[in-house]
């Protein structure tokens, strides 16, 4: 596994485990409540587990898994990879910060993250392919 | 395939299926002019797609094919897989009953139904995250 997987795995899974957390107190408020502010994390309890979770998971196995070149760099040109990870966790924290920072900042998370999306397309595009090539 | 993984694989298919029969439901409440009561089912029904659906599947695949953890406990530690599997699903499970009891008879008290389904999901999320975490590494 490829140091960029190693990295977006495991920010996946912090994302993961924050998503859940949130997710926990909304459905312990939703049976019985105890502070109607929580409702206001629910954006943030969505964005984190489909982007920060999900998407990213899926896109850090892709780095792993998808066929190599047979020349190096045998992964693409990581560093795009490695702005992508910092865009996406950016834009994930980003997301979430509008909770209290206002909806600007929730906008910039989201187009950090679609910026996050479309290096990884450039990054892993080209290794959807037969193997050896 | 580890016994568990085929657990987790089958079990997220069923929730799938599950999911989609639930979201067929709602889309024939006014085709079928069926009761708007109905529309409670659709936090039911994200959460059977995404928890019992694709997060089972990766926890699936991932407690199989993540790089070994040791030779003698490759996959971590057993137990707390198949802990992550049971708490998983009885939480789901309570959340799909709890949910629109809770919506559609609040004189029930079920509150507590979804306080410990959230308990369950949360424990489990956190079992897999811990025991899959020193497996995630370079080889």
């Amino acid at each position: 596994m490829p140091r960029l997987s190693v990295w977006m795995v495991r920010s996946a899974l912090l994302h993961l485990g924050v998503g859940l957390t949130i997710g926990a107190l909304l459905l312990w408020n939703k049976g019985l409540p105890f502070d109607a502010w929580l409702w206001l994390l629910r954006d943030t309890h969505i964005n984190l587990l489909l982007v920060g979770w999900t998407l990213q998971f899926a896109l850090g196995m892709m780095v792993w898994v998808m066929p190599r070149f047979t020349a190096a760099p045998r992964y693409g040109n990581l560093r795009l990879g490695w702005w992508g990870w910092g865009l996406l966790n950016g834009g994930v924290l980003l997301a979430a910060g509008g909770v209290w920072l206002g909806s600007m900042c929730t906008f910039a998370g989201y187009v950090a993250q679609a910026a996050a999306f479309v290096l990884f397309l450039f990054l892993i595009w080209r290794r959807i392919k037969p193997f050896a090539t | 395939m580890p016994r568990l993984t085929r657990y987790f694989i089958k079990t997220g298919m069923l929730y799938l299926l599950l999911a989609l029969l639930v979201a067929g439901v709602m889309a024939a409440v006014p085709v079928l002019q069926l009761s708007p009561k109905l529309g409670v089912l659709r936090p039911v029904f994200y959460h059977l797609l995404m928890v019992g659906w694709v997060t089972q599947l990766i926890f699936g695949v991932g407690h199989w094919m993540f790089p070994k953890f040791s030779k003698d406990q490759p996959r971590g530690r057993e137990q707390l897989a198949w802990a992550t599997f049971i708490l998983l699903n009885a939480g789901l499970l309570l959340r799909l009953v709890g949910e629109p009891l809770v919506a559609l008879s609040p004189e029930a008290n079920a509150g507590w139904v979804l306080f410990l389904s959230a308990l369950l999901q949360l424990i489990a999320g956190w079992l897999f995250i811990l025991n899959v975490w020193p497996r995630i590494k370079e080889r």
